[in-house]
């Protein structure tokens, strides 16, 4: 009896009770003493329904944690169970290979100890989904009965169900933000396991990052964890040399397309700059790596820079930029074009020139949503990670030449968790370091954009 | 249809529209209408809503050109140069015929960014010292001095509704247009404040040409010399303001200033 089966007897009781709930109700329309129901009989079927599915369903996820254990546990008790190793180890290793014969999973057993107790399994599982199945529609009559029993002409059951539905909404919206939460711990978790092996001021202020994941694990060299060449390697790669290009394009090509384009040239260039957002990075990636990285190393040797590298920041960054164009300028799009057309009238009517106004009234005034979307697009360039992967190079080195090779936080990330590295180590642990980090700072950023675009919003409605 | 000039010195046209329509898209808003402003004069346009007065207000300092399906025909005259001929340039015509909305829409600037704003566009000031003067006078002369000299530096959107419209008017005197365009500029705003700007439409009169759209009838009759009644985008009739409220002529103008319809 699997959880699907139990969810699939939920819908067929509930719709069921959905038509018994409604014929009841119905049935009060045709009597002459009632004089209007205080909910349509739809709305009572519904109210049946839920009070037969949702326990039941409530249940069978209940149901499909617990079962097992119980089925376990009843395994063990039984006499075939008496010959099993000490170890839990070895024991859980048999118990889940019995488990997967008797349930259908697997064709045959490796190990012969558990080959006795697929029989036991058999019988523990059947006899559990006997019980799940009567305790479901136990709790199916039971609620449905309840319900039931409770409509009445005068019975509000539809504010009930308009309730119910505005709890199922709030648990769909609840689900992200806890994820949220549960990154949160657990990024915590891992970065206090590595802050206890090596100290926090070493990590955020030593100006050395070289890890050795061969190194004892019991006492890392501290001074190999400082993190600064990254976050420099971060913010110069994608604060600086990606906003260099992405801010002044984003804004113009937003100016152009509320203020100058005909709306047939935007009904298509606005959806073409959108799909640029929807380009895989990793595509982005090769781009970088492949034609900008080599062309920009050969216009600087070309110009006489000796030490250009074949993978630079700078080939990283303008292609990180031209991938943040469409953030920035959808932003700065929507916060122009949220400023009143009054302004716009009222500048263009002095006499003013479209551009003076674009200039003088429409951008200071949509200032602060274009500020909040070069935070947000900042946010996003600093957590990107495949371009830098490809073009940026991996020497953590604390350089101002773009044309060097450079790391950044998400790069050390890939590279801390993808090698052959243990899993306790300092070095494979510093990955959560870093992405504590970064989750914090770029959380802070969005955190602050959104309070900016607000403050922005309310001044205007 | 003859449009019934009644009573009208034709001396002295600020502006003079000769066979304007007005067309968004297919659908024509202004069916051929013939008017001369005449300069130092407040002229009233009533009429009932839809009725075309606010499209041909927005026609005579080229607005409409913000809208894209916008179109004009006919010809529109600013001391005899007409306004729509290819060689008019739209900043200057503009500079000489402000205009005032219905909804006060300071920019978010300061009260004195505000009145400088179109000084500076236009290049009206030389240095501080004269900029400084063009924003005292201007707000002297939309009486809103008094209120604000203290404090010019505050936003211009701080103020309250009625200030605000009065900063609209000061801004558009600041360029020292010749016409002034309103487009009903008291619709948003209480009786106390609407009764100021009328004061102020009256002072302005005698030196500017102002052009009002309005909905309230007494309005019309208390601060305009000339009256002009729209009807489904036609000039109805057109006189001087104590004729077309005691003596209308044509029977729709009757009905409407009588409260029958509108």
């Amino acid at each position: 009896m699997t959880p699907v089966t139990l969810i699939l007897i939920a819908l067929g009781l509930g719709l069921a009770g959905w038509l018994a709930g409604r014929a009841k109700a119905w049935s009060f329309q045709k009597d002459e003493s009632v004089k209007r129901l205080t909910a349509r009989p739809n709305y009572h079927g519904w109210y049946v329904a839920i009070w037969i599915a949702l326990p039941v369903i409530l249940f069978a996820a209940f149901w499909s944690i617990a079962s097992p254990q119980l089925v376990n546990m009843s395994v063990l008790a039984s006499s075939a169970a008496e010959q099993l190793p000490e170890t839990s180890f070895q024991r859980d290793v048999i118990m889940s290979e019995a488990s997967a014969v008797a349930s259908g999973r697997a064709t045959a057993v490796f190990n012969p100890d558990a080959r006795a107790l697929i029989e036991p399994f058999r019988e523990a599982m059947s006899r559990y989904n006997m019980i799940g199945l009567v305790l479901s529609l136990l709790i199916a009559f039971v609620g449905g009965a309840w319900a039931f029993l409770r409509i009445k002409p005068d019975f509000t059951a539809r504010t009930r169900v308009e309730r119910v539905i505005m709890g199922v909404l709030l648990l769909a919206s609840l689900v992200a933000i806890l994820t949220t939460f549960g990154i949160f711990a657990s990024l915590v978790v891992e970065a206090f396991r590595f802050f206890t092996s090596v100290s926090p001021i070493d990590f955020l202020f030593g100006t050395f990052w070289g890890p050795d994941p061969m190194s004892n694990a019991e006492n890392p060299d501290g001074s190999r964890y400082g993190a600064i060449p990254l976050f420099w390697g971060t913010i110069f790669i994608g604060a600086i040399i990606a906003m260099i290009v992405a801010i002044p394009l984003g804004l113009m090509s937003a100016i152009y397309l509320t203020q100058y384009a005909n709306p047939r040239v935007r009904a298509w260039l606005k959806p073409a700059l959108e799909i640029l957002a929807g380009v895989p990075t990793v595509v982005y990636g090769y781009f970088a790596a492949l034609t900008v990285a080599p062309a920009i190393r050969d216009a600087a040797v070309a110009v006489g820079i000796s030490n250009a590298s074949s993978e630079s920041a700078l080939a990283a960054g303008l292609v990180m930029g031209v991938m943040i164009i469409p953030f920035v300028s959808s932003m700065a799009d929507d916060s122009i074009a949220a400023v009143p057309s009054a302004m716009r009238d009222g500048s263009l009517a002095m006499g003013a020139t479209t551009s003076e106004t674009i200039k003088r009234v429409l951008v200071p005034a949509a200032l602060p949503g274009i500020v909040a979307g070069v935070m947000l697009a900042i946010s996003r360039a600093i957590g990107e990670t495949m371009i830098v992967v490809m073009a940026a190079g991996a020497a953590a080195k604390l350089t101002a030449n773009p044309f060097e090779a450079m790391t950044t936080v998400t790069f050390q990330i890939v590279a801390m968790l993808t090698g052959e590295n243990s899993a306790d180590h300092p070095a494979t642990l510093s990955a959560y370091a870093l992405g504590f980090v970064l989750f914090i700072v770029t959380l802070g950023l969005n955190f602050i954009a959104l309070r900016v675009v607000k403050r922005f919003r309310e001044a205007y409605e | 249809m003859t449009v019934i000039h009644s009573g009208l010195d034709a001396t002295d046209p600020k502006m003079r529209a000769s066979d304007v329509s007005v067309y968004y898209g297919d659908k024509k808003a202004i069916d051929n209408i013939s008017i001369d402003i005449p300069s130092k004069y407040v002229t009233a346009f009533i009429g009932p809503s839809g009725c075309g007065k606010s499209t041909f207000l927005r026609a005579l300092n080229r607005m409409n050109d913000t809208i894209p399906s916008a179109r004009v025909e006919g010809t529109i005259e600013l001391d005899n140069e007409d306004i729509y001929a290819s060689g008019m340039d739209v900043v200057y015509l503009r500079a000489r015929v402000g205009m005032v909305f219905q909804k006060p829409n300071p920019f978010p600037k300061s009260i004195y960014e505000n009145i400088a704003y179109g000084p500076k566009i236009h290049g009206l000031a030389d240095g501080k010292e004269q900029l400084d003067e063009i924003v005292e006078t201007s707000l002297r002369r939309a009486g809103l001095w008094e209120e604000v000299k203290d404090r010019l530096q505050d936003s211009g959107t701080a103020l309250s509704g009625g200030q605000q419209q009065r900063l609209c008017i000061a801004r558009a005197i600041a360029v020292d247009p010749e016409v002034i365009l309103m487009d009903e500029p008291c619709s948003a705003l209480d009786p106390i404040a609407t009764a100021k700007i009328e004061e102020l439409i009256d002072e302005l009169s005698g030196r500017y040409a102002i052009v009002i759209v309005t909905h309230s009838m007494q309005q019309a009759a208390r601060v305009s010399q000339r009256t002009a009644f729209f009807h489904l985008g036609k000039m109805v009739e057109y006189g001087k303001t104590s004729d077309i409220f005691t003596n209308p002529i044509e029977q729709r103008t009757k009905d409407y200033i009588t409260g029958r319809y509108g």
